[in-house]
């Protein structure tokens, strides 16, 4: 009767907590780091549409249980308040998850928040296919959704390191900003040491051979144990990491891609209308004109399962990287 | 206008087996899989026991009859209680129910409506009320004499798009749309907070026909049921008030019942408590 034979693994439930074999990692970055910002700022206040337990914000609220609002599973509302905090003085962090501000809350986020820069910080949860609960549930066109808005940021975080430095820059700039938020355990790829988040600027992570990788959020991650993959072979790539995506980084990209013969641009999101198609743009109006391959997501939704299966049928996990670098001839 | 036939009155003591079937099948798709909407599934099990096997008129066989009854299931991860009643029902194959929530299942955990069956998508939640209106508006152009019945849950009632519909449902004078609104008094974060109450006064408020019942009495639904059948030019609501877990007093008992974990080898225990529950002999 059913076409597709249904494989091992399934669907994860809301809020389960996922190991992340052989990486260090940090439990809700994104609530603790936000919870010792609030004690430094009395003006920041935390909001929620129900889903304080699922997007880590939870520690804010323990701390400062007056400055914690749950709205309710009402998103649009959850936007206007927040614009409404912040036009009074405060700094409005808010969370659901990215499908449910971006597809249902668009017009409130653009005009309620964007267009009076209001000083709101969006933390949306389960961005792009991380979720397995199918289209409903995967915010896959977010970024393109996000950095159509004009005076809004848009953040793409790779790993808890830079999630912990972006929750605390972000109450330094003034507007709105929405950030795809990793939550429970969040991996530490990026050296909490060296690394350093700055809005707006794209950072370096390796060099060498013929290729080079422009990469945001975890696909950022992945690129880098993609390179230690197929290291032993004598691959290596550049890796310039974008996790602002609005404003775009468009000298630090250029300089990036004068240096490599091919680019392979990998995001979380489909490959039309994130950063793929900005590289592009680029690329094309400084009339530096390189082979551009994605990692992506088709324009389709995406159906439900565990993320290990849905990342390899769709084309984004480590194998697929892999595939790209060995391809080419570094 | 056509006039919906009053019908025989009901069997509850088939209604009461239904019941049970339906809440038995969920625990066993549930079980190994370490949690899930399970508490959800058992507290609204009566009312799709109520709806497929009385009040729906409906042909498993024909599930694109243009003149069937609609259901439309807007919280998609009541999924669970959904494919076990399709599968009492006849509508799917029983061998597919433990590929629930596995990777390539026709059954996903939240419900597409590319499956024979489901009328909508559910998942993005606040959506199933104002297509039930479209819909009830549209058959009624056509002069069929179907019905729409749209269950959404308490936590729906947070978005202002439910709210939107109601306003629209009485506006255009949807008597053929039947509201049933699950009240099981939790949502993602916990207890209900937001203050939708006195539901059922609000709803008769914006213009519907508001009855409030226990959602786990099949007498109380069935009536309710019966009494939605009035072509009066308003809509009806039945507001239901459910317990999570219902039947199951080990689910019941679960603080955190939105998405409860279980462990492995629970399941024989929970089936068991079922079993107690409605005085059946324990299955062998
Ligand atoms: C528009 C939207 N916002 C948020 C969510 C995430 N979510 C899934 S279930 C849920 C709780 C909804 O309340 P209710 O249906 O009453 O919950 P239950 O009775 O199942 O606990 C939330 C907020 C969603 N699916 N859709």
């Amino acid at each position: 009767m059913s076409s597709t034979a249904p494989v091992a693994g399934r669907t994860r439930g809301m809020g389960e907590l996922i190991d992340v074999p052989d990486k260090t990692t940090v439990l809700a970055p994104f609530g603790t780091t936000l919870a010792e910002l609030g004690r430094e700022r009395p003006e920041i206040v935390g909001l929620t549409a129900d889903m304080g337990r699922y997007s880590d914000i939870l520690p804010f609220r323990d701390a400062f249980p007056d400055r914690f609002f749950n709205v309710g599973m009402a998103e649009q509302n959850l936007i206007s308040m927040s614009a409404g905090l912040a036009k009074v003085g405060k700094i409005a962090y808010c969370t659901t998850y990215s499908v449910f501000v971006t597809r249902r809350a668009y017009d409130f986020v653009a005009i309620a928040c964007a267009h009076s820069k209001a000083n709101v910080k969006i933390f949306a949860g389960m961005p792009g296919l991380v979720n397995g609960y199918g289209a409903t549930h995967q915010a896959t066109e977010d970024l393109n959704m996000m950095r159509g808005i004009a005076d809004l940021t848009v953040i793409d975080p790779c790993d808890a390191t830079e999630l912990q430095q972006v929750v605390r820059a972000v109450a330094d700039i003034p507007g709105t900003v929405y950030v795809r938020l990793p939550r429970g355990r969040v991996p530490v790829d990026l050296d909490p040491d060296s690394y350093r988040f700055e809005v707006g600027q794209a950072k370096q992570l390796r060099w060498g051979g013929t290729t080079g990788i422009i990469s945001t959020g975890y696909m950022t991650a992945r690129a880098l144990d993609a390179l230690s993959v197929v290291a032993d072979r004598g691959i290596e790539a550049g890796v310039l990491h974008v996790p602002t995506i609005k404003p775009f980084d468009v000298a630090s990209v250029l300089e990036f891609a004068r240096g490599y013969e091919r680019i392979v641009v990998a995001e979380n999101h489909k490959t039309t209308g994130g950063l793929a198609t900005l590289v592009i743009e680029t690329l094309f109006d400084a009339g530096l004109l390189r082979p551009v391959e994605r990692i992506g997501l088709a324009d389709s939704f995406f159906e439900c399962g565990s993320q290990e299966y849905l990342e390899a049928k769709y084309g984004v996990d480590l194998g697929r990287f892999v595939e790209v670098l060995t391809s080419s001839r570094t | 206008m056509t006039t919906p036939d009053k019908g025989p009155p009901p069997d509850l003591d088939a209604l009461h087996r239904h019941a049970y079937a339906l809440r038995r099948t969920m625990l066993q798709m549930a079980a190994g899989k370490g949690e899930g909407y399970i508490a959800q599934g058992l507290g609204f099990a009566d009312c799709l026991a109520a709806l497929y096997f009385g009040e729906l008129r409906h042909d498993p066989a024909r599930p694109d009859d243009p003149d069937r009854d609609r259901f439309l299931l807007s919280t998609g991860h009541y999924s669970i209680a959904m494919y076990a009643a399709l599968a009492e029902a006849g509508y799917l194959d029983r061998d597919e129910l433990p590929t629930y929530a596995l990777n390539g299942s026709r059954l996903p955990m939240s419900t597409f409506d590319d499956l024979p069956g489901i009328e909508v998508v559910g998942g993005s939640l606040g959506q199933g009320l104002g297509q039930a209106v479209g819909m009830a508006l549209g058959l009624r152009l056509d002069g069929s004499p179907a019905r729409v019945f749209c269950e959404f849950s308490d936590g729906e009632l947070d978005e202002g798009s439910t709210w939107e519909a109601l306003m629209s449902g009485a506006t255009f004078d949807c008597d053929n749309l039947v509201a049933l609104v699950d009240c099981n008094g939790i949502q993602a974060d916990g207890p209900v907070t937001v203050r939708i109450e006195p539901v059922a006064d609000k709803l008769a408020a914006f213009g519907w026909d508001t009855v409030e019942v226990n959602g786990n009495d099949l007498g109380e639904l069935t009536a309710a049921l019966a009494g939605a059948r009035a072509p009066d030019g308003r809509p009806k609501a039945i507001v239901m008030r459910t317990t999570p877990g219902y039947g199951v007093p080990t689910v019941m008992a679960r603080e955190r019942a939105h998405f409860v974990r279980i462990a492995d080898g629970e399941w024989d225990g929970l089936l068991r408590e079922l079993d107690e529950h409605y005085g059946v002999v324990a299955h062998v």
